[in-house]
C-alpha cells in the first residue's frame, strides 16, 4: 500500500457470514410446497462454505422455483421462462471467480427450456443445476408437465396425462458429456443437503433432481413414497453421497453404486419400481467449455490495442506488401 | 510473372466503369471478383462491390436463376454505391445472365464476355440454348464477344470449372490496363493451402488470361487512380464491424448461424482470440441472446448478431433487457422477408420488428450506419450507449453493407473506445439497483462481484430496489422512467445535416446502405438544376431533432427506402388505404408532415439511375 512498509498492512479481519446473510425476501411459496426445504439447503450450504454473497449469482427461469433467486440474499437473475441455463452459461463464461446456482422447474427445464437443458448439460460449464420436479405446472395452477405420469388429471388434460412421463435423469444420462447426475427428495434434509453438497463441489454442469410435493396439485404424487422409505433406493458411494447414521438407517434399500459406471447409472435411472436417490453419474474428466470461454481474461487493453491494428493492417489499401 | 505478349491496344481513359463476373455458384467468380476489387483498391481507385448470391450453396448448373458472381463498380473518385447498369460484363455461361438482364444490371451497350465453349458441347440442346441465347443478347443490343475461356484453360487444368476464375481475373487485368506482376503473390497467398502445384497452375492460368485478353480485346480502358493522402483501408461492412465489435473491447459475440449476418461471427471466430475474446455459437438464436445477456448482467458487455428470422425469436429476450435495463448490442444484419423470406438478399424491412418487435412498451436505441466505414464506429457508439443508457443498441445494418466492400480512412484506434475493467469496487447499499434519476430516468448497475449491491434482476415489474411490485403507481413510474433515457439521448443529438440546399422543392429521407444511392441521384438531378436535397438518419430511436423544421423548408417530402410500400392507384389503393413504407410511417406519425414514400423490394441495391427517376417523376406531378 502506498506510503506503508509492507509489514504495516493492516489484515482485515475475516468476514463470517452468517445464514442471515444469505437470507433475501420471505419465500411466498405455499405452506408445505418442498422449494422451501431447497431453499434452505441451499442458504445453510452456502453458509458452511462461506461462499461471498457478492460473488453468488442464482439464475432462474419462470414458474414456482424460479422465484428462488428473490429469497437469497446474493446477486440474483430471475429470466424468462425456459431459459435459466443460456443466461447462466452466458454469466459464467467470463466470470471464474462466481459460485452459480441454476434453478429451474420440470416445466420450464424439461418443456419450454428442453433444448438449452440439453445443449447445457453439453457444454459442462461449473454450474450447479437444480431441477424442482414436482410433475406439475403450479404458478399457472395445475396444467400437465412433461415429467407428470400418465393419467394424472389436470387442468388442460381432464382426462389424465396422455403420455409417458419424461425421465430428467435418463435424459441427461444420454447427453453426450454429461459429468453429473445426481436425484434427491425435498423431505429428507440430510439426502437433500450431501447431495447439493456434492454437486457444488464437482467442477462442471452438475444436475440435480429434487422430487417434491406440490401442496396443491401433485401431493398425492410423492406422499407414498415420502411415507415409505422402502419405495426409494439409497445409492451409495464414496465418490457419491454418503448418509451418516441414524439417517442411513431410515432407508431400508440400499445399494452401493460406483458413480463412474454410467451403463450402471442409466440402468438404475430406468427403474420404475423404485425411486433411486443419490449420484447416479459423475465423470471428473468431461470437457469443460468454460476452460474455453475464459480464454484470455488476462490479455491487457495495449495487447488489444496491438492485436486490432495488426488486424486493420490486413485491409490497408496503401503499404501493404 | 511476365507477360511474353505485346502491349496490345491502347486503353481509353476513363472515370468509372461497372464490371460484372457471372457464373454457376462454385465457379468462384466471387473470389475472382474480390481479387479484382482487391487490386483496384490497392490501386488507389475507388470501389464499390456487391456479392450476387443464389440462395442455395450450388444450384443447377446453368440455371437462369443460378447466377453467382460479383459486381465492381470501378472509378476515380470514390464510390458510394454500386452504379446503375454494368458496362462489362464476364460470363461463364450465357444461361446465368438472364437473371442479370431481369433485374435491369445490363443494358444494350453492355459490353459481353461469355464462354463460348458451350458452342460446341455435345449436347445438341446446350449448343442450341447457347446459340439462341447470343442472339438474344445480340438483339437486345449487348456487344457480345465470344471468348474461348474453357478452351485455354484445359491448356492448364483437366477441370476448367476450377480453373476459369483466375483465367477471367488476368483477363480483367489487362483489359483494365492493371500491373500483371502484383498478382502472382496474391494468388499463391489466396491458393497456398491447396500446394504448390495448385498455386503454379492458378498463376500459369492468370497469365494466359491476361496474355489472351492483351492480344484479343479490342478495347481496353484505364480508371486513373485518385490521390489520396489518408492511409485507407478497405473491407466489407461485416468485417467493418465485427473489427468495430474488438475496438469497441467486447469480449463475447453469442451467435447463432444466420445468412447473411454469419460472415461478422467468421471473421470475429478467426480473430477475436488476438483480443482475448471469444464467440460463441448457441444452440439456437434464443440461447445466443440469453447467454449475452447473461455475460452484459456479469459485467461483460456482450453482442449478438443475428438477421430477420433471428431477430423474431430473440424479441421477449429484448423485451427483457429493456426491462431489466441490461447493456447488449443487437447487431441485426437485414435481409429480405418476412418470415425466411430472401436470405442472401437486401431488405430494409426490419425497422419496426426492431422498434416494437417485443410485448409491452419496449423503448430502445436503435441505429442504423449508412456505410461501411460507419459499420465499424457505431459498434464503439453501440457499446457506449448501451452502457450509458443501461439497455439494449439495435445496431441494424443490411445485406448491401455487409457483402459490399469500399475503401474509408483508416480509423485510429483509441484505448478509451474499449470498455472499462469490470467495476468490482464496494457498492453504496444505501443505492438502490435501479436509483433512476428523477430528471434523466438514468441509473447505474451493480455488478456481481460488487459487495454491497447484491440484487435480484427481473423480467416482473418492479421498484427501484428491483423488488417485484404491482403496484400501478411504481408500474407508471418505472416505464416513465424507461422512455425518459430516450428523449435524454435525443437531448444531445444534433440534427441531422442537409445534403443540397437547405429549401427547395423535395426532400427526400433515407436511412442504412442508400446513402450513397440517394446522394447520387440528388447530385444528378441537381446538376440540371432541380432543386432536390436529401437527409439520412443514423439514428431511428430516438430520432434525431429538428426533422419537422427541415421538413418545413421542402414543398415536397419522401422517402426511399427497401422495404415493402403499397402503390397509390393499384386496385383498391389509395391515399386512404395505402400502407407507407417504414421510415415513412414513423416520420409522418412524428412530424404530423404529409410525407410521401417511394420503396421497392428488388432483393438488390436501389441504383442511383431508378431513384433519379422516382425522384424526377414526384418532381414533375408536383409542377403539374
Amino acid at each position: 500500500m502506498y506510503g506503508l512498509k509492507k509489514e504495516w498492512e493492516i489484515e482485515a479481519p475475516a468476514r463470517e457470514c452468517t445464514l442471515e446473510d444469505y437470507v433475501g425476501a420471505e419465500a411466498r411459496w405455499c405452506p408445505g410446497c418442498g422449494d422451501h426445504a431447497v431453499l434452505s439447503t441451499v442458504q445453510r450450504l452456502a453458509r458452511d462454505l462461506q461462499l461471498p454473497p457478492e460473488k453468488t449469482v442464482v439464475v432462474s427461469g419462470i414458474g414456482c422455483s424460479s422465484r428462488f433467486p428473490h429469497y437469497m440474499k446474493t446477486y440474483g437473475f430471475h429470466g424468462l421462462h425456459g431459459r435459466a441455463l443460456p443466461v447462466a452459461e452466458g454469466v459464467r463464461s467470463r466470470r471464474p471467480d462466481l459460485d452459480i446456482f441454476v434453478v429451474t422447474g420440470d416445466g420450464d427445464c424439461c418443456a419450454i427450456g428442453a433444448g438449452h437443458w440439453i445443449h447445457g448439460i453439453r457444454y459442462n460449464m461449473d454450474l450447479t443445476i437444480l431441477l424442482l420436479d414436482n410433475n406439475v405446472y403450479g404458478l399457472t395452477k395445475n396444467q400437465t408437465s412433461p415429467t407428470s405420469r400418465v393419467g394424472e388429471k389436470s387442468n388442460t388434460q381432464p382426462h389424465g396425462s396422455f403420455f409417458a412421463p419424461l425421465n430428467p435423469i435418463s435424459v441427461v444420462l444420454g447427453i453426450a458429456n454429461a459429468s453429473f447426475v445426481a436425484q434427491t427428495v425435498d423431505w429428507n434434509p440430510p439426502h437433500l443437503y450431501a447431495t447439493i453438497r456434492a454437486a457444488h463441489e464437482h467442477k462442471g454442469a452438475s444436475f440435480v433432481r429434487v422430487l417434491q410435493r406440490c401442496p396443491h396439485f401433485s401431493s398425492h404424487v410423492f406422499a407414498p413414497v415420502q411415507e415409505d422409505f422402502s419405495q426409494m433406493l439409497l445409492m451409495e458411494s464414496e465418490r457419491g453421497v454418503k448418509l451418516a447414521e441414524p439417517i442411513r438407517g431410515m432407508f431400508p434399500r440400499t445399494l452401493e453404486h460406483d458413480p463412474r459406471d454410467l451403463s450402471k447409472a442409466r440402468e438404475l435411472a430406468d427403474r420404475t419400481d423404485v425411486y433411486p436417490i443419490g449420484v447416479f453419474y459423475k465423470n471428473d474428466n468431461a470437457s469443460r467449455y468454460d476452460t474455453v470461454t475464459q480464454q484470455g481474461l488476462e490479455i491487457t487493453r495495449a495487447e488489444k490495442m496491438a492485436a486490432i491494428n495488426g488486424m486493420l493492417d490486413r485491409f490497408a489499401v496503401q503499404g501493404r506488401n | 510473372m511476365s507477360s511474353g505478349v505485346a502491349s496490345g491496344t491502347k486503353p481509353q481513359i476513363i472515370t468509372e466503369h461497372v464490371i460484372e463476373i457471372i457464373s454457376d455458384s462454385g465457379e468462384g467468380a466471387q473470389t475472382c471478383g474480390q481479387m479484382f476489387a482487391d487490386l483496384c483498391a490497392r490501386n488507389g481507385n475507388g470501389i464499390w462491390t456487391v456479392e450476387i448470391i443464389p440462395a442455395e450453396i450450388q444450384p443447377p448448373a446453368r440455371s437462369r436463376a443460378g447466377a453467382s458472381g460479383y459486381r465492381i463498380r470501378l472509378g476515380s473518385k470514390p464510390l458510394t454505391n454500386a452504379g446503375d447498369y454494368a458496362d462489362l460484363v464476364i460470363a461463364f455461361n450465357e444461361q446465368v445472365l438472364y437473371s442479370r438482364l431481369d433485374s435491369k444490371a445490363l443494358h444494350g451497350g453492355t459490353l459481353l464476355f461469355v464462354d463460348k465453349s458451350w458452342a460446341e458441347n455435345p449436347d445438341p440442346g446446350i449448343r442450341r440454348k447457347y446459340n439462341e441465347a447470343v442472339n438474344e443478347f445480340r438483339e437486345r443490343g449487348l456487344v457480345v464477344t465470344e471468348v474461348p475461356i474453357e478452351q485455354e484453360c484445359r491448356k492448364f487444368t483437366d477441370d476448367p470449372r476450377k480453373g476459369k476464375n483466375m483465367w477471367v481475373l488476368g483477363m480483367l487485368c489487362a483489359t483494365y490496363d492493371f500491373d500483371p506482376s502484383a498478382v502472382g503473390a496474391e494468388i499463391a497467398k489466396r491458393f497456398a493451402r491447396k500446394g504448390e502445384a495448385s498455386v503454379k497452375q492458378n498463376q500459369a492460368l492468370f497469365t494466359d488470361g491476361y496474355d489472351w485478353a492483351l492480344e484479343n480485346v479490342a478495347l481496353r480502358f484505364h480508371v486513373p487512380p485518385h490521390e489520396s493522402t489518408t492511409p485507407m483501408v478497405v473491407m466489407n461492412g461485416n468485417q467493418a464491424l465485427a473489427l468495430g465489435v474488438m475496438a469497441a473491447g467486447i469480449e463475447v459475440c453469442s451467435m447463432y448461424p444466420i445468412t447473411p449476418a454469419t460472415s461478422a461471427s467468421h471473421f470475429l471466430a478467426s480473430t477475436i482470440e488476438q483480443t482475448g475474446g471469444i464467440v460463441h455459437q448457441a444452440e439456437d438464436e434464443i440461447a445466443a441472446i440469453g447467454f449475452a445477456i447473461g455475460c452484459s448482467y456479469a459485467g461483460k458487455t456482450a453482442v449478438t448478431i443475428t438477421s430477420g428470422p433471428g431477430l423474431a425469436l430473440k424479441t421477449e429476450f429484448l423485451g427483457y433487457a429493456v426491462m431489466a435495463e441490461v447493456p447488449l448490442v443487437i447487431v441485426v444484419v437485414q435481409r429480405g422477408g418476412p418470415s425466411t423470406g430472401l436470405p442472401t438478399k437486401i431488405e430494409q424491412g426490419d425497422l419496426f420488428a426492431a422498434l416494437y418487435a417485443s410485448p409491452g412498451d419496449v423503448p430502445k436505441i436503435v441505429i442504423a450506419p449508412a456505410t461501411i466505414e460507419e459499420c465499424f464506429h457505431f459498434m464503439i457508439t453501440a457499446r457506449k450507449l448501451a452502457e450509458d443508457f443501461r439497455g439494449p443498441v439495435m445496431v441494424l445494418s443490411d445485406a448491401n453493407l455487409a457483402t459490399g466492400q469500399k475503401p474509408f480512412p483508416r480509423p485510429e484506434l483509441r484505448e478509451s473506445w474499449l470498455a472499462p475493467p469490470v467495476d468490482q469496487s464496494p457498492w453504496n447499499p444505501e443505492v438502490p439497483p435501479f436509483a433512476w434519476d428523477k430528471e434523466t430516468g438514468l441509473s447505474r448497475r451493480p455488478i456481481p462481484g460488487q459487495r454491497g449491491g447484491e440484487y435480484v434482476i427481473t423480467g416482473l415489474a418492479h421498484d427501484e430496489e428491483s423488488h417485484v411490485a404491482y403496484d400501478s403507481q411504481i408500474n407508471q413510474r418505472s416505464m416513465e422512467m424507461r422512455s425518459r433515457k430516450l428523449a435524454v439521448l435525443r437531448s444531445a443529438l444534433k440534427p441531422p445535416k442537409v445534403y443540397g440546399d437547405n429549401t427547395g422543392d423535395l426532400l427526400v429521407v433515407g436511412w442504412g446502405s442508400t446513402l450513397g444511392a440517394i446522394e447520387e441521384a440528388v447530385d444528378r438531378l441537381r446538376a440540371e438544376g432541380l432543386k432536390v436535397s436529401s437527409v439520412h438518419l443514423r439514428f431511428l430511436s430516438p430520432m434525431e431533432p429538428g426533422l419537422k423544421e427541415i421538413f418545413g423548408r421542402f414543398h415536397k417530402v419522401m422517402t426511399i427506402e427497401i422495404n415493402y410500400s403499397d402503390d397509390v392507384g393499384q386496385p383498391y389503393i389509395t391515399e386512404d388505404s395505402r400502407r407507407y413504407s417504414q421510415l415513412a410511417q414513423l416520420l409522418r406519425a412524428q412530424t404530423l408532415v404529409d410525407i410521401d414514400c417511394w420503396s421497392r423490394v428488388p432483393g438488390s441495391p436501389l441504383p442511383p439511375g431508378v431513384i433519379e427517376e422516382q425522384l424526377r417523376q414526384r418532381l414533375t406531378r408536383r409542377e403539374s
